[in-house]
């Protein structure tokens, strides 16, 4: 992103923030644990700081800290904060309400919870403003509207008597927007503002953020965990773990040329659009340090690839390695820089085999959910989640399957799973229609065709041992003869998927998010299944254990012989895993092909808009306008009509998904007619 | 809405017959004598006497016949006649009632003026005095037996330190009020009858707080935990990071919202009070629908129990069709 | 908090003692409660200094005194040994209704969430139509047909007492169907009664326990105020509804009612703590709503 900042920090400028060495911790049973341990920083007015780090790396509670919004048990111990010089560790109780919402805004993660449920809209945007005293409610009133449509709430007027449960979570996302900048603040805190939202969403929101930076020069502090994001708006960004800023540059200097481990770990493990098919992610192993008891040395030592032996002895000061950037590690503090990763090419895979009949198949597949009546007589509704989807999982392949939240690939996975029996068409697995087989019909295929879950804290049974847990279906299925055998095949299983046999006797809440979903893919595989679906299965995770799991993922493919279906919402993620993808929009494939080609060369104007969303800095993007329409009436003719930039009369008509040759299909009337080149950017609807 | 509210009306009707069917049916199938009961045991052992009595209320019959006969006289507002005090049960219920609806709408107020205030003090001051207050006056009045809490109050505030009246509505020598309502408190402001209403208001004061004891510990507990749970949402942080004051964040965005579940309470305890209030009725010879229920549950009187039944079972129907209606108001995502 | 710019000042924290004493402290005064009148009920033949129902006129209505410690009632009888008997009933009493009434409904309520359909709708409008009842007058209205007598009053007891299991039941049912670990259980062909038995069942124990542990506190108030009304017990019987009843109209003799009420009390309040207790253990996020 270029010319992000409006008005160029001087020396002389009274900052806007400025953060030093500031403590918070969290009185726990067990101990202060330091959440928040010495962190430092300034943002000058207009400028834009980003905070990035995992989960658990105190980012939030830092943000939280700013405003003195922490709650018991977590509590500022030390350091300071001063916002325009004014000390905000000082302030009473009705000086820090003045201040807050009125000055210094702050905009949360997840905008569902975010709007009280039973006051109306324009209330919610313009109470502060009253309260402040900035204005008369009527005027505040017409101000409320007018935030609404700067802040691209279609039909504001409509918009501000309508209460928060009749928005989507984009919209939802943009009144709080409104909310935060309703006294136009001199600082804006944005704290995971587009974790919640889809990518096409995101793009809307992350241009609203940059706008009001550079048409208004309101300072941002953006917290992500994702340096995309980052990138996108802010020209700084502070990387944090395990409670302390590690690296504090330029965003791209950073994504060119992290200097600290961690930010190099951070960098390389989110899978590129441009990396080369098949690349292996660079991970790195273990697990943030114990938040009670933090090593003495540096606290990435135990994890890091370079460390040496300083590292564990010596905690490293925050240092200028280079001018304009600060990294806390002994490796880079004479101011070289870490080598790029490398990755072992993958050993080259045996190719999925095409030419067989597939394993898994699906012919027009369709899942209506009926809605309960709203009134006796009344007519049923339904939520149109799959509305006839064609798709075919050859052997030894792995076929990728994105679209954004509500598209209906989670309903996809399960029909093929037979998870819910599909209202019509059929499907398929290894020649056997298994449309509407029975429970017990299933029970003798189950075996060959597994799934992973989404959610590693929902999917393993809290009551029952991980060994139990594993041993379960080969005693279901009289795998194996005794319990001595059971135990040695979930001691080998553990291994498989690189855990230790000794867990075995641990329960499911003893782990962390990647060990547990390492635990739900070893018991998909103790039955030693031909197909894995697999929903979602790092997108609940943090990037570098996401990295770790998609290696394993991958390997076990080479050495099992699996074949995947891969649901995902991450187009990057999808093609660093799939040889094939398909892209979905309300319940219909709209594009399929060769992973590299579709992401590479998309023909569907949706898949450009999705390929173009992902935040990536320097990129030509196009902001995608307007919200998938409602699943409970499907529009007539091509369901992306609304919301496409070429659509004419002729998509009136619903295009079939046509085969183009070389493997790819599209269902679009002028496929190829929309892309980035000819188009250089769209307005938000 | 309107369609909304018929249906679930017509769905209350619905029940209610159900309802009572069920309660006839207890009450006709179980194998207590009502003969027996009545008649005693010198009477009881003649066959002939039985046999005239059993004709004579319609207890020779088939039990669907007689439940026929019943449903019919339901129609015309006919809940048969009380076997123990020889008169039309619906006649005996609208003289009890007025007495019962006084003594619980009192308790009620009196449950919600003190519960709604101190579980959001409770909640607001999480763990401090009000919290350990709030908890200790909500446990000894889910936990102290109604009959109990009554006898001990009628001890020591009547019988020990005489600064109460003691049982029943009034002084043994003062006359009811005459008015329209039955509502001694109402009637007597209707004649502006001071001394009355004085003497009636007294005899309220014990009755209504061992009543409401329970209710009060039963909404204080659910106010503190809506409160609390409320609190922790992200809106109230969002109210704060907007720079409310305190006051406002708790009772504009927490409360309202919080008021959900303390509404289902509230509609629930006060069908319960109604309910309920047999025992308190009993300790403090309150002439109200407690009583009578009481009385005609020992008797075996069945035409009474069915009708009393039957009413508070609509009754409680009723209550609960407004709670759900009350839902549509404070919660806009259950409008339609 | 103007700890600005000051070394590092951690707040003093409360003592690991008093912060656990703070959070179980009332559940284990509660279950040492709840024993100690379990082991009163069970040994309460060889620990009362007086056999209940020991009737002596020369004696009636003495004050509490060195021989008898809560006085004597109305017939000469001492009120502490008829206290002790008294534990006997009301926790058998407490513990047959909620127990089998606790059975009863989370049976039916698996049954119907995992039925759905036609079995769903019967049993749960059958729910409904016990709830629309208040239960305290259904309750004695069957309790009167039925007869006096300890055995029908928990019957009738447990005719209003199995629904609200039945509804919690259900809906945690429901929650769990929807859990991914129980699609994963179906996804890995494990059959329909092993998922209830294994995943199902054990995951919705702990909200049922809790309701069950504040439950008896109730089944005990409310056959108690069964047997005040008569309903009860048959007269000689000791139980501490009834001897309430019978001191009832005693203000000055206060003795008579007063010990029965307050051995109810303590087991009620008991059991809340335990109820309270075995919920903050089960969900330490949902603390002490």
């Amino acid at each position: 992103m270029d010319g992000s900042i409006a008005a160029a920090p001087g020396q002389a400028e009274q900052p806007v923030l400025d953060v030093q060495d500031l403590h918070t911790v969290f009185m726990t049973d067990d101990g202060p644990v330091h959440a928040v341990d010495g962190v430092s920083f300034r943002v000058g007015p207009g400028e834009t700081l980003g905070i990035v780090g995992e989960s658990g790396s105190g980012k939030s509670v830092t943000a939280l800290s700013l405003m003195r919004l922490l709650e018991e048990p977590a509590r500022i111990v030390g350091g300071s904060i001063r916002f325009q010089g004014r000390d905000v560790l000082a302030m009473s109780r009705t000086e820090l309400s003045d201040w807050r919402g009125d000055r210094a805004a702050m905009v949360f993660q997840d905008p569902m919870t975010g709007l009280n449920p039973v006051l109306r809209i324009l209330r919610q945007v313009t109470e502060h403003i009253v309260s402040h005293g900035r204005m008369k409610p009527a005027a505040a009133r017409r101000r409320g509207i007018e935030l609404l449509r700067r802040m691209g709430v279609a039909t504001p007027e409509r918009a501000a008597g309508a209460f928060p449960h009749e928005f989507s979570g984009g919209m939802r996302q943009r009144v709080m927007m409104a909310i935060g900048v309703a006294n136009d603040p001199v600082l804006l805190i944005a704290d995971e503002p587009t974790t919640a939202l889809d990518v096409t969403i995101q793009a809307q929101i992350l241009d609203l953020l940059r706008g009001l930076n550079q048409e208004f020069g309101t300072a941002i502090v953006l917290i992500s965990h994702d340096l995309g994001v980052i990138g996108t708006v802010c020209r700084r960004v502070a990387v944090m773990y395990a409670g302390e800023v590690v690296e504090e540059a330029a965003t791209e200097a950073v994504l060119a040329d992290p200097r600290h481990p961690y930010s190099w770990a951070l960098v390389n493990a989110v899978p590129r659009l441009d990396a080369p098919v098949g690349a292996r992610l660079t991970s790195i192993e273990g697990t943030p340090p114990d938040a009670l008891n933090p090593p003495p040395g540096c606290r990435f030592e135990p994890r890091c690839p370079f460390r040496i032996s300083r590292c564990a002895q010596e905690h490293p000061p925050l240092l200028e390695v280079a001018p304009g950037r600060r990294a806390r590690c002994w490796v880079t503090a004479d101011g070289r820089a870490l080598p790029r990763p490398t990755v072992p090419a993958a050993a080259a895979a045996e190719p999925p085999r095409m030419a067989e009949a597939p394993l898994l198949e699906a012919h027009g597949v369709e899942k209506h959910f009926p809605l309960p009546r709203r009134a006796w007589f009344a007519p049923r509704g339904a939520v149109h989640a799959v509305n006839g989807v064609d798709i075919a999982l050859h052997r030894r392949e792995s076929l990728g399957v994105v679209g954004e939240s509500g598209c209906g690939k989670s309903t996809l996975a399960r029909l093929l799973t037979r998870l819910h029996e599909p209202t019509g068409g059929r499907v398929t697995f290894e020649g056997r229609d298994i449309t509407r087989a029975s429970a017990a019909e299933m029970r003798p295929l189950r075996p060959r065709l597994q799934m992973v879950f989404q959610d590693p804290y929902a999917s393993l049974n809290p009551r029952m041992t991980v060994g139990d847990a594993l041993a379960e279906p080969l005693r279901a299925h009289g795998r194996v003869a005794s319990r001595r055998a059971a135990a040695e095949r979930v001691a080998e299983l553990l291994a498989t998927v690189g855990l230790k046999p000794a867990f075995a006797s641990r329960f499911p809440h003893e782990f962390s998010g990647g060990q547990r979903q390492r635990i739900s893919i070893a018991r998909a595989l103790a039955l030693d299944p031909a197909v894995v679906v697999a929903d979602e299965p790092v997108s609940a995770l943090d990037v570098n254990v996401q990295a770790q799991v998609l290696n394993l993922m991958l390997d076990l493919r080479e050495r099992l012989g699996l074949s995947y279906l891969f649901i995902a919402h991450d187009l990057a993620v999808v093609r660093a895993f799939c040889d094939r993808v398909a892209v979905m929009y309300l319940g219909r494939i709209v594009e399929e092909g060769p992973a590299d080609e579709v992401l590479s060369r998309p023909l569907h104007p949706y898949t450009v808009a999705l390929t173009s969303a992902i935040p990536d800095p320097g990129r030509q993007r196009v902001v995608l306008g307007g919200e998938p329409p409602s699943t409970l009436r499907l529009p007539t003719g091509c369901a992306f009509r609304a919301r496409c930039p070429v659509a004419r009369a002729e998509c009136e008509a619903t295009p079939p998904l046509a085969d183009l040759g070389a493997g790819r299909r599209v269902a679009c009337h002028f496929p190829g007619a929309f892309a980035p080149r000819t188009t250089a950017r769209l307005e938000t609807v | 809405m309107p369609r909304y509210i018929a249906q679930r009306l017509v769905a209350a009707a619905v029940m209610a017959i159900l309802a009572s069917a069920v309660i006839f049916l207890i009450a006709n199938l179980v194998p207590g004598d009502p003969v027996l009961a009545q008649l005693g045991d010198i009477a009881a052992s003649d066959p002939a006497t039985v046999l005239r009595w059993r004709a004579k209320w319609g207890l020779d019959l088939p039990l669907w016949e007689r439940y026929g006969i019943f449903l019919q006289g339901l129609a015309h507002g006919d809940l048969g006649i009380s076997i123990a005090t020889r008169r039309p049960v619906l006649d005996d219920i609208i003289q009890y009632a007025p007495a019962t609806v006084e003594l619980a709408t009192v308790a009620f107020l009196l449950s919600l003026l003190v519960g709604i205030p101190l579980g959001i003090a409770a909640a607001v001051w999480r763990d401090g005095w009000t919290d350990s207050l709030a908890r200790a006056i909500s446990l000894l009045g889910v936990s102290a037996p109604t009959f109990w809490l009554a006898f001990i109050m009628l001890a020591v505030f009547y019988g020990g330190l005489e600064w109460a009246p003691g049982p029943g509505r009034l002084d043994p020598i003062a006359f009811p009020p005459e008015g329209p309502t039955g509502f001694f408190l109402i009637d007597a402001l209707w004649q502006q009858d001071w001394e009355t209403f004085r003497d009636a208001a007294a005899h309220l004061v014990l009755p209504s707080i061992v009543l409401a004891a329970a209710t009060v510990g039963l909404i204080t507990r659910t106010t503190r935990a809506a409160m609390l749970d409320s609190l922790q949402q992200d809106y109230v942080r969002v109210s704060r990071a907007k720079g409310m004051r305190e006051w406002s964040v708790v009772m504009r965005h927490a409360l309202p919202n919080a008021l959900v579940p303390v509404v289902t309470l509230g509609g629930l305890a006060y069908a319960n009070l109604l309910a309920g209030a047999v025992m308190t009725e009993t300790v403090f010879s309150w002439p109200g629908l407690g009583r009578y229920t009481f009385r005609s549950a020992a008797a075996l009187d069945f035409p009474a129990i069915v009708g009393i039944t039957l009413v508070v079972s609509v009754t409680y129907l009723l209550v609960n069709l407004m709670v759900d209606l009350s839902y549509a108001v404070l919660d806009p995502r259950v409008r339609r | 908090m103007s700890a600005s710019a000051a070394p590092l000042a951690l707040p003093p924290t409360r003592s690991h003692l008093r912060r656990r004493l703070r959070r179980y402290g009332p559940a284990w005064l509660g279950g040492g409660i709840v024993l100690a009148w379990v082991l009163i009920a069970l040994l309460a033949p060889w620990i009362a200094p007086y056999p209940p129902d020991a009737v002596d006129v020369t004696s009636r209505l003495l004050p509490p005194s060195a021989a008898h410690w809560m006085g004597t009632d109305t017939l000469g009888r001492d009120v502490f040994s008829r206290l002790l008997h008294g534990a006997r009933l009301s926790l058998f009493a407490g513990f047959s209704v909620v127990l089998l009434g606790a059975a009863l409904g989370t049976l039916i309520g698996i049954v119907a969430a995992w039925a759905r359909g036609w079995w769903d709708e019967g049993l749960m409008r059958l729910t409904d139509l016990v709830l629309c009842f208040p239960p305290i007058i259904l309750a004695l209205a069957i309790a009167a047909a039925l007869g006096i007598g300890p055995v029908n009053t928990i019957l009738a007891m447990l005719v209003v007492w199995w629904p609200k299991f039945a509804r919690l039941a259900r809906a945690l049912a429901l929650v769990q169907r929807s859990q991914e670990y129980v699609e994963a259980a179906t996804v890995l062909g494990l059959r329909p009664r092993r998922i209830l038995a294994r995943h199902i069942l054990p995951n919705t124990l702990g909200p049922l326990a809790v309701l069950v542990t504040l439950d008896l506190g109730n089944a005990i108030l409310t056959f108690a105020g069964l047997s005040f009304l008569g309903l009860g017990v048959i007269p000689p019987t000791p139980e501490w509804g009834s001897m309430v009843a019978e001191g009832r109209e005693l203000v000055e003799q206060w003795w008579v009612a007063t010990f029965p009420g307050l051995a109810i009390l303590t087991v009620v309040v008991g059991f809340n703590f335990c109820g309270d207790g075995l919920r903050d253990w089960l969900d330490p996020k949902g603390r002490s709503r």
